[in-house]
């Protein structure tokens, strides 16, 4: 179905297509509350705790008033849809500033200011410079002559250089005054989420006559998301819009997500189900037979010798509603509740605040905090996420001299500050090729500050650089550049300018000097592009020593040269460059050619340096999160050397001899299915070596497997700990992700830009940085942080601890459940199998909601290792990525203390309450304040720091307990009037309690004693060591030995003829040889943590 | 990577910003804690410490128990296995008894727990004359028609044994006064409710039947019975004699055998005990205190052995498995 625009017209389209408003909402006013029910009761629990809450209404087979199920179960809906309700007002909230933004917008012939929400499709809508473009455009008018304009795509894809887009071919020329009157017609495909494909066309309507069809191309939009950028107004119509624009199409819909944990919870409530049918069967026929045999002959009991059809199935129901306790309903509750207070610790959390810009931390999702401890494989984004997005101009080597080695910063660098005011000639001749000899065009705002607009950020940090120097390049008009030096204005002709490309790799000027008249070439470039240029004689072994020392150090590098053109050798060459500049066939391969003749016999000025500085922490981050057994996967729409530079710089890549790349590429289905095949090959072999073994595909080769080798590619997934896969697309990166999920491993994605935003959602885990390239992923994610850095400590920290503390909640919010509700089976073997009840309502429903609920909630504050330990020993999180603190068997441990428990409170209370004592009311609250006094004692021997808080909830909740009994005590109403007074009064009770918590607490200190000292965990032993006084080993002693190794192999390495600069050099050869190819030797660092999950 | 950059952090935490997270011990999780860990000296201590206290106590329990005089004489065998008959027992004291000697009637297999029994009951209509008309939860011992009171099984099936005490031909007093719980008397059954339509015609006649004469809140009898019990098996008292019986001294006992417990074939038991400060004859708690005790001594002397034999060092690295790999980056 295609769909025909209008342009500019204000009567026709308005209907057919939807209007600009974004909505992420899930729910309406209207369908607010029949939604959100339905998705309640579509979960099991839910379902199951209204099954009880409707069997207790029957009178028949209540133990206990209806009221208890009735008053939880409804408490709990109200918090889950208040929530929901919260976080969809956040969403609408979101939504709205979006949509009320300003756009200006031709409406009936006149330029008017609305709301971005009011555009409709077929508007004619006007942006200036720096606005974000608010939905997909066609473009018909700017204000630059060619018709072009530049934009700035990385919120769709990530890439940061600037795009040029031109104005549909059959719009060129029309005046500006008439933009506003245009007619026509656009012909486009329905919606969809390609944002490399778009296929149109337009036609005018008179006057605008131009009979013919005009093709349009996804380089005649600007799309939504984007910014313009270097130009002063564009004019577009609106061809998509709101929802159904392509990034809105991209979007996808986001999945509720459940974690791992939510998981096993949900599996573990199903084995206690099944558990409980048992226990219900078999007490029901029980019951049933004893009824038969011995109750018709209690004639007390008067059971009626013909009862109703439903008979058989009332003694069952009645212990389905016994046992029914054996599922905490509090459970959901007591986990949403200390959940979003994880969250909260993460959102106060001052260490995880970026001071630079003052944003905090902020988790959005509340509900996955756990599954933070037990991430197994993180994606990341590169440009933005790991790297800071700025290029830096960090070191220089000219004419032999180095320049910024001892202070790091050559700008700081007193040496060359002297040489430049010195008036040294190389270092003037290295500036002005510096400031000159690029693309950038400097803009001078009203207020005098100098800006420039570059398309390369090198060039820029160049530019800067060179200005910070002295050496300002000032203007550029038409081909006059002007720089000003040491406040003397400098003019030079640009008279040619030899383009980069990625083949040459090294881009140059010619300029004449408009004082002296005389010709320059000047050249920069890759050092293997410039280098073997230089002028015969001149001596470059100083230079590639600064290239290998500086690619060392992972910046890049840039060579800078120049040579004196003759004036008639000038004008000769350039005949043959403009020819070669007009022919039509491989006009490339001949301008190469003819650049090449004049790039020659240069004499190299020196060496640049610049730093496309990776954030702070990054390389630390990611080690410490690769100890702890996490698996890195770098996903960037970059180019390959790139994202290896980066990768090896900081620490993606183990160094040699431990890592190694393996490159998959080809275009074609035959070329990738060798190289994956031959790289699975060295993969399997090398798995069982304690290698370090990376993968690097780029995006085409990627899509080729993912469609034709999936099966051979998942398992190279797996196979592999790190990867790197470049140049890929959006639902790339999401498709990555779904792999790494279909093969169960935890994922978090974290990238910056909206072209991460898939990957996030799809993710288990997504993380946003918030980040130059906007706030999209960061609203997008479940969390949002100002750092990869911080990256570290949510997850070691903050993930982990949720992780401990949900295990112990969850695992103890069933323990007592099943304490009590064993206490209801055994009672229910002397009370003649009849489903009659220990304990009353009241005491069933406190048991529930006070008594064994809060001093569990203050396990929130329960830290196991202190932060620090965690940090330095990052390796603990093993315990929570293999579920070792929640699993089938500790919750096996669990169920045999409730069972154990159970059996010291009812076996004590029935001998020591035996006889003319055994008064059922005290007997029921002898058992119970044996619960109560067991449970505060097992939350007390689980805890394992304890604050203020916790002494106050777990010991001020067994005196509450009492407080509550006494004051339930003196209401004559009530059934237990007096009794706690009365239990309170003898010594037996007292002794009776003791004997209790001795006996139930005794040979679980004695089991955990004998564990924590001669079977102790890991964590134990951190613990342990905590108390002996500090860690055992300090990272601080672990990087410095790092460190000083590091230095030994670098000296070592920069003697040995090795690869050149990183960034040009191809790292990697497509030739057998060249497979195995491994990087620069160092320490290595490798757990093999995978092989943890088998022990 | 080196670290160039100049010094952002320094510039801007001086810059007070708007979002920054409100600072608290409480909110970054640095309340100071106390954190305890299961070292030898400290469980082997506890254990110690428990079997010290422990002794003693069971020691003083048991000895309380052994204080505790107390003679049981099953009835229903002999007396049966008719009922509404008289029958004549004697006891022998075996140590002398001081008073209060109490006295109680002893059911098993009786379970006054059972769902429907427990159940069988309005309380509402025990308490207030208002209210005598309630029938609810007395199912089947009710009758709207002509309410019953006291209604529900628990009542119906009131126990009616009586016991007639001499010794040496002289009657024994026995005191059925102030044998039910104060609280009961005061609050739970009114002084103004009478009993009505009681054991007549709903469900035949269970039990015992009530002076229609007298309140509920001095039919102790029932307040005692409806007091049910936990256990299938249960001591209820009957009254308390006031005078010591001294040793060898034969207590004849008439037994007016009414209550079926034939049917069930539960036992019937009369039981004459005194009674310390833990309450009547109960072993179990003292020797429950004394087996506890021995054991934590037990397992205090096995960690000392097995500290001695074995000793461990607390948080040793060479026990973190990840320092012993070459390779650990160490």
């Amino acid at each position: 179905m295609k769909r025909f625009v209008y342009i500019n017209d204000d009567d026709q389209s308005h209907d057919l297509y939807c209007d600009n408003r974004i909505s992420n909402r899930k729910y309406t006013v209207l369908n607010f509350l029949p939604k959100n029910l339905w998705e309640q009761f579509s979960r099991f629990m839910n379902q199951y705790f209204l099954l009880i809450a409707c069997l207790q209404l029957w009178p028949l087979i209540t133990p206990v008033n209806p009221a208890s199920t009735w008053g939880p179960l409804l408490f709990i809906f109200a918090v889950s849809a208040t929530k929901e309700a919260w976080d969809d007002y956040n969403r609408y909230v979101s939504d709205k500033k979006a949509n009320e933004k300003q756009v200006w917008v031709v409406k009936k012939g006149v330029k008017k200011h609305i709301r971005a929400q009011d555009i409709h499709v077929g508007n004619l809508v006007w942006l200036r410079e720096n606005d974000e473009v608010p939905c997909d455009l066609v473009l018909i008018g700017t204000s630059e002559p060619q018709g072009l304009c530049h934009i700035e795509t990385s919120a769709l894809d990530g890439e940061t250089d600037l795009k040029t887009r031109v104005i549909a071919s059959a719009c060129a020329g029309i005046e500006l005054e008439l933009l506003h009157k245009i007619k026509g017609v656009i012909e486009c495909p329905p919606p969809d989420k390609d944002i490399r494909r778009f296929d149109a066309n337009m036609r005018l309507f008179p006057p605008f006559l131009d009979n013919d069809v005009c093709p349009l191309t996804i380089k005649n939009t600007i799309l939504q998301s984007c910014y313009l950028r270097n130009t002063e107004w564009v004019c577009g119509v609106a061809i998509y819009a709101g929802n159904e624009t392509k990034l809105g199409m991209s979007r996808g819909v986001p999945e509720p997500k459940l974690t791992a944990m939510d998981a096993m919870i949900d599996k573990l409530t199903g084995a206690i189900f099944v558990f409980q049918v048992v226990v219900v069967i078999v007490l029901g026929v029980a019951g049933n037979v004893w009824k038969d045999m011995e109750a018709r002959k209690q004639w007390y009991v008067q059971y009626p010798n013909e009862g109703p059809w439903y008979e058989l199935l009332v003694i069952p129901l009645r212990f389905e509603l016994l046992c029914s306790i054996m599922i905490p309903i509090s459970i959901k509750v007591s986990l949403d509740l200390v959940k979003s207070l994880y969250a909260k610790f993460i959102d106060w959390d001052q260490e995880m605040m970026d001071t630079k810009t003052g944003t905090p931390s902020h988790a959005a999702n509340t509900a996955i905090s756990e599954d933070l401890g037990q991430v197994e494989y993180i994606l990341t984004d590169k440009t933005g996420t790991l790297t800071e997005n700025k290029m830096i101009f960090k070191r220089c080597c000219i004419s032999g001299t180095f320049y910024g080695n001892e202070t790091g910063d050559a700008l700081k660098d007193v040496k060359l500050l002297n040489a430049v005011s010195g008036g040294s000639s190389d270092v003037i001749r290295f500036l002005t090729v510096m400031s000159i000899c690029n693309t950038v065009i400097p803009v001078q705002s009203k207020n005098g500050v100098l800006s420039y607009k570059a398309q390369s950020q090198d060039e820029e940090a160049l530019v800067r650089a060179a200005s910070q120097l002295h050496m300002v390049f000032v203007k550029k008009n038409a081909s006059i550049l002007e720089i000003n030096f040491n406040a003397s204005l400098l003019q030079y002709e640009l008279l040619d300018t030899l383009e980069f490309t990625s083949d040459r790799k090294k881009m140059s000027i010619v300029v004449r000097d408009c004082q002296s008249g005389k010709i320059f070439l000047l050249s920069k470039g890759a050092d293997e592009a410039i280098l073997p240029c230089a002028c015969t004689g001149q001596q470059i072994r100083t230079f590639t020593e600064a290239v290998e020392q500086y690619a060392q150090m992972g910046l890049r590098t840039l060579c800078v040269a120049w040579r004196e053109l003759p004036e008639d050798e000038y004008r000769e060459w350039s005949l043959t460059f403009k020819e070669a500049n007009s022919t039509l066939v491989d006009r490339e391969w001949r301008v190469s050619e003819v650049c090449q003749r004049l790039e020659v016999g240069l004499e190299i000025l020196g060496v640049a340096a610049i730093e496309d500085r990776l954030q702070d922490g990054v390389p630390e981050t990611i080690e410490t999160l690769r100890k702890a057994g996490i698996n890195f996967w770098m996903l960037t729409g970059d180019k390959q050397n790139t994202a290896i530079q980066i990768a090896l710089s900081c620490n993606f890549v183990s160094p040699e001899p431990k890592g190694q790349l393996l490159l998959i590429n080809g275009k074609t289905e035959d070329e990738v299915c060798r190289s994956l095949e031959r790289v699975l090959l060295t993969m399997r072999i090398t798995n069982s070596e304690p290698k370090d073994v990376a993968f690097v595909i780029d995006g085409w080769a990627l899509e080729i497997a993912l469609k034709h080798h999936r099966k051979a590619f998942t398992e190279l997934s797996i196979l592999s700990r790190t990867a790197i896969c470049c140049r890929v697309t959006p639902s790339q990166k999401a498709q990555l992700v779904g792999i790494l999920k279909s093969c169960d491993y935890r994922t978090l994605a974290i990238g910056d830009g909206g072209n991460d935003v898939r990957m996030i959602q799809q993710a288990d885990i997504g993380v946003g940085i918030s980040g130059r390239e906007g706030l999209q992923a960061a609203r997008a994610a479940d969390y949002s942080i100002g750092k990869f850095r911080f990256l570290k400590r949510l997850i070691l920290v903050h993930g982990r601890y949720s992780y401990n503390r949900t295990a112990f909640l969850s695992q103890y919010s069933f323990y007592k459940s099943l304490l009590i509700c064993f206490i209801q089976i055994f009672f229910s073997f002397v009370s003649g199998v009849s489903g009659s009840s220990l304990f009353n309502s009241v005491s069933l429903m406190a048991y529930n909601v006070f008594y064994t609920s809060i001093p569990v909630l203050v396990s929130v504050l329960d830290k196991d290792l202190s932060e620090r330990t965690v940090m330095q020993h990052p390796q603990i999180l093993f315990y929570c990525q293999a579920g070792r603190l929640l699993n089938p068997s500790t919750f096996a441990g669990w169920f045999g203390r409730a069972l154990f428990h159970a059996i010291v409170v009812f076996l004590i209370t029935i001998h020591a309450y035996a006889n003319e004592k055994s008064e059922i009311e005290e007997v029921s609250m002898v058992a119970l304040s044996g619960c109560i006094w067991l449970q505060a004692f097992v939350v007390a021997i689980e805890t394992n720091s304890f604050t203020i808080l916790q002494h106050l909830a777990i010991w001020g909740n067994l005196l509450g307990f009492y407080v509550i009994n006494w004051i339930i005590s003196s209401v004559p109403a009530a059934g237990m009037y007096t009794i706690m007074f009365r239990l309170c009064g003898q010594p037996s009770y007292w002794i009776t309690m003791f004997l209790i918590v001795v006996c139930g607490m005794g040979p679980v200190i004695a089991l955990k004693y004998f564990r924590y000292t001669y079977r102790s965990s890991k964590i134990n032993i951190l613990q342990q060591a905590e108390r002996l006084g500090g860690p055992i080993l300090s990272l601080g002693s672990i990087e410095t030995q790092q460190r000083s190794l590091e230095r030994e192999l670098s000296a070592l390495s920069i003697s040995q003829p090795k690869s050149r600069s990183p960034v040009y050099e191809p790292l990697l050869l497509d030739s057998p040889s060249a497979l195995r190819r491994s990087f620069g030797p160092g320490p290595h660092t490798d757990f093999r943590t995978r092989n943890y999950k088998d022990n | 990577m080196p670290a160039s950059e100049g010094s952002p952090d320094s510039s801007s935490s001086s810059r007070k910003s708007s979002k920054k997270p409100k600072y608290s011990r409480f909110s970054q999780q640095e309340l100071p804690a106390y954190k305890p860990i299961l070292t030898p000296q400290w469980v082997i201590t506890v254990f110690v410490f428990i079997g010290i206290v422990f002794i003693p106590v069971g020691l003083a329990s048991l000895s309380a128990a052994n204080q505790v005089e107390e003679i049981s004489e099953r009835y229903d065998d002999k007396c049966g296995p008719q009922t509404n008959n008289t029958c004549e027992r004697k006891i022998t004291v075996k140590k002398k008894m001081k008073n209060p000697i109490y006295v109680y009637y002893q059911l098993d297999k009786f379970y006054q727990n059972h769902r429907r029994y427990v159940k069988s009951r309005n309380d509402l209509q025990l308490r207030q004359t208002s209210r005598g008309r309630e029938q609810a939860g007395c199912d089947p011992i009710s009758n709207t028609a002509n309410p019953i009171v006291p209604c529900g099984l628990i009542a119906w099936s009131l126990f009616n044994d009586t016991y007639k005490f001499s010794v040496k031909d002289k009657d024994i007093n026995v005191d059925k006064k102030d044998i039910a719980w104060k609280s009961d008397k005061d609050y739970k059954f009114g002084s103004q409710v009478y009993p009505k339509n009681f054991q007549k015609g709903e469900g035949g006649i269970g039990g015992g039947k009530l002076n229609e004469s007298l309140p509920l809140s001095e039919q102790e009898d029932l307040i005692v019975w409806m007091r049910t019990a936990a256990l299938p098996t249960f001591r209820k008292l009957y009254g308390k004699i006031t005078v010591d019986l001294e040793v060898n001294d034969v207590v004849t006992v008439k037994i007016q055998n009414n209550y079926n417990t034939y049917k069930y074939g539960g036992q019937k038991l009369l039981v004459l005990s005194t009674t310390s400060w833990m309450g009547g004859k109960n072993h179990f708690l003292g020797r429950a205190y004394l087996t506890l005790g021995a054991i934590s001594l037990f397992i205090a002397g096995c960690f000392i052995v097995l500290y001695i034999i074995k000793p461990r060092p607390l948080g040793d690295p060479a026990y973190l498995s990840w320092n012993r790999y070459p390779g650990g980056g160490i």
